[in-house]
């Protein structure tokens, strides 16, 4: 498999990267020669094998059901580019 | 006397604050103007001489009243990935530049509550994606090493975590912490003569410490011999309900229990890792390594990986994915850059936000990953890739069974110059070829000195080993430092 310039395009649009035409060029020749060694993985024979998501064996726990932050409003906004009345401010969405 | 201090590693600093031969605030002055002149290295994106005095002074204070923490008197170097409440945290992006964490990522709260102090903010490869600190918006971290024929080429320090490597080797830091994706505690280790080990997966909370790839991220301790690296790795490890994936185990006393007595131990020597066109200085120090441990008493025997050669394009599909999912926070909204074009609506502001603040290597992950997890491209490549990552840890779990430890070298070169390799992603990604298996199993692994190559530039030995034996790497390693009688340190021109 290997991708083009418009599947390049759909990918950054995909991951909200804005990219120029000399990027997207530049780009696609770089993600095929990566993608093109990573199917080297195609060699290997994976039939009743369960994919692996967590390495070391553990157990997700529970916690107790009781509230353990809030009430720091101000230090969370601390780092906005943008906050205004206690909330984070973006561009106008709906016009 | 400051010379003399900035010589001493984390262990004669700790003991020698103790004894009272000098106080915690002769040794942190020492460092800060050891860091505050060695800007041609680069090491440091912010210095913070103020938080290592506060924390001497308060070691100075408690010792006089009869009192004294595991790491009192010990300033060490933090990596810029860890959130440090009120020092600015960038991992190393223009998109993090002015970021100021409101809260500590719990690695550095538990430093800090054993008392050590903070010399400043290490730099580090972009979001720790990077084999050399090349990718860096703060600029190259320089090695302090240079290669013996009077060339002065700059040389990469390894990476991500370059910063780290370089302040330990320059004598700029007793210890420093380290994160380890798919080597970047180690290789830089490696590069620059000092120790450095990641402990298993969930040893170290990942709290707080900006995320690249969860499943593999783990913290670990980067200084100048084993033993400093079995103290200051005590202090950091330990469960924290804050992280999902922190393992509930009590932390074990590492440091008490070292030993560089390896009877009894058999010592696997993977026979995949005899990569083609390894250089032959790479194969004469494995063997010399091989020699050590036998002479430390283990019995080495061969054992096989036979899926080594497929963890690096598994690991460059599973990383990039997660770190597509992981950088996905940085929006523009809530913390970090925004770039606001005129007339620019909520879609364009993340796009312009995130091709603004994201690096050349670090876009490329991310597409990478937005591709492999992509509808139609999911199995054949994301779920593909975590089925060979499941062989892969099968791999280690049968050679375990015939051996304690593995034995490889850490890396398949010495230390390049800084710029041979940024050209070409994958050539650089191949330097991890020996690192990035143990980390897709989640394994613990350790880099020691093991000798120099002829253009006098360090190299290391990896030791690996089971889950949770750390002390087992940790000891090995011990039985490598003492036999290989590693000296070497770069001499200063910086």
């Amino acid at each position: 498999m290997s991708v083009d310039t418009n599947t390049v395009r759909k990918i950054a649009s995909l991951a909200r990267i804005a990219v120029s035409d000399g990027e997207v060029e530049a780009m696609t020749g770089e993600l095929n020669n990566i993608l093109g060694w990573v199917e080297q993985l195609g060699q290997v024979d994976t039939d009743g094998i369960e994919p692996l998501a967590a390495v070391i064996p553990n157990h997700l726990r529970l916690r107790e059901d009781v509230i353990t932050d809030g009430n720091i409003r101000d230090r969370v906004l601390a780092n906005a580019p943008q906050a205004e009345h206690g909330f984070f401010a973006v561009p106008k969405v709906i016009e | 006397m400051s010379g003399e201090l900035t010589d001493l590693g984390i262990a004669e600093i700790r003991d020698g604050f103790r004894a009272g031969d000098f106080t915690a605030r002769e040794v942190a002055e020492a460092f800060n103007a050891a860091v505050a002149t060695a800007k041609g290295l680069n090491a440091f994106i912010v210095e913070t001489p103020e938080h290592a005095l506060a924390a001497a002074d308060a070691a100075d204070q408690e010792r006089s009243e009869g009192s004294v923490r595991p790491l009192s008197g010990v300033p060490l170097g933090i990596k810029d990935l860890f959130c440090t409440e009120g020092v600015q945290t960038t991992a190393a992006s223009h998109m993090l530049e002015g970021f100021v964490p409101t809260y500590e990522s719990t690695v550095t709260e538990r430093l800090f509550v054993a008392g050590a102090g903070m010399l400043g903010k290490l730099n580090l490869d972009q979001f720790a994606m990077g084999s050399s600190n090349e990718t860096s918006y703060f600029g190259n971290v320089v090695s302090p090493w240079r290669r013996n024929d009077g060339g002065n080429a700059p040389l990469a320090p390894g990476g991500s975590s370059g910063g780290s490597s370089a302040a330990v080797s320059a004598r700029l830091a007793p210890g420093a912490t380290g994160t380890d994706t798919g080597g970047s505690i180690r290789q830089p280790a490696a590069f620059t003569g000092i120790s450095g080990i990641k402990p298993t997966y969930g040893r170290c909370s990942r709290w707080g410490v900006v995320a690249f790839a969860s499943s593999l991220d783990q913290a670990g301790a980067m200084a100048r011999d084993v033993k400093d690296c079995a103290i200051m790795l005590e202090a950091m490890a330990g469960f924290d309900p804050k992280d999902a994936t922190s393992l509930d185990l009590p932390v074990p006393e590492w440091e008490a229990n070292l030993s560089s007595d390896l009877k009894g131990k058999t010592i696997g020597i993977p026979k995949e890792y005899r990569v083609d066109n390894m250089p032959r200085e790479i194969e004469a120090l494995w063997e010399r390594g091989i020699q050590l441990v036998k002479d430390a008493g283990a019995n080495v025997i061969e054992v096989s990986l036979p899926h080594t050669k497929y963890a690096l394009p598994t690991y460059y599909i599973l990383a990039p994915a997660e770190a597509s999912s992981n950088l996905a926070r940085y929006d523009g909204v809530r913390y970090g850059l925004r770039d606001l074009p005129e007339g620019a609506n909520l879609q364009d502001m993340y796009a312009a936000t995130r091709a603004d603040g994201f690096g050349a290597e670090v876009k490329r992950r991310i597409l990478i990953g937005t591709y492999v997890l992509s509808a139609g491209f999911y199995d054949a490549y994301y779920t593909k890739a975590q089925k060979v990552r499941a062989l892969i840890v099968r791999d280690f779990a049968q050679a375990f069974e015939k051996c304690d430890l593995l034995l490889t070298p850490t890396a398949p070169s010495a230390a390049f110059a800084l710029g041979e390799k940024s050209d070409d992603p994958l050539a650089m990604y191949l330097n991890d070829v020996f690192t990035v298996p143990s980390s897709l199993a989640g394994l613990p692994a350790m880099s020691v000195p093991g000798g120099l190559d002829q253009s006098g530039l360090p190299l290391g030995l990896q030791v690996i080993g089971r889950p949770l034996d750390e002390q087992g790497v940790l000891n090995a390693c011990l039985a490598i430092e003492e036999r290989a009688g590693f000296t070497a340190r770069p001499s200063e021109w910086w």
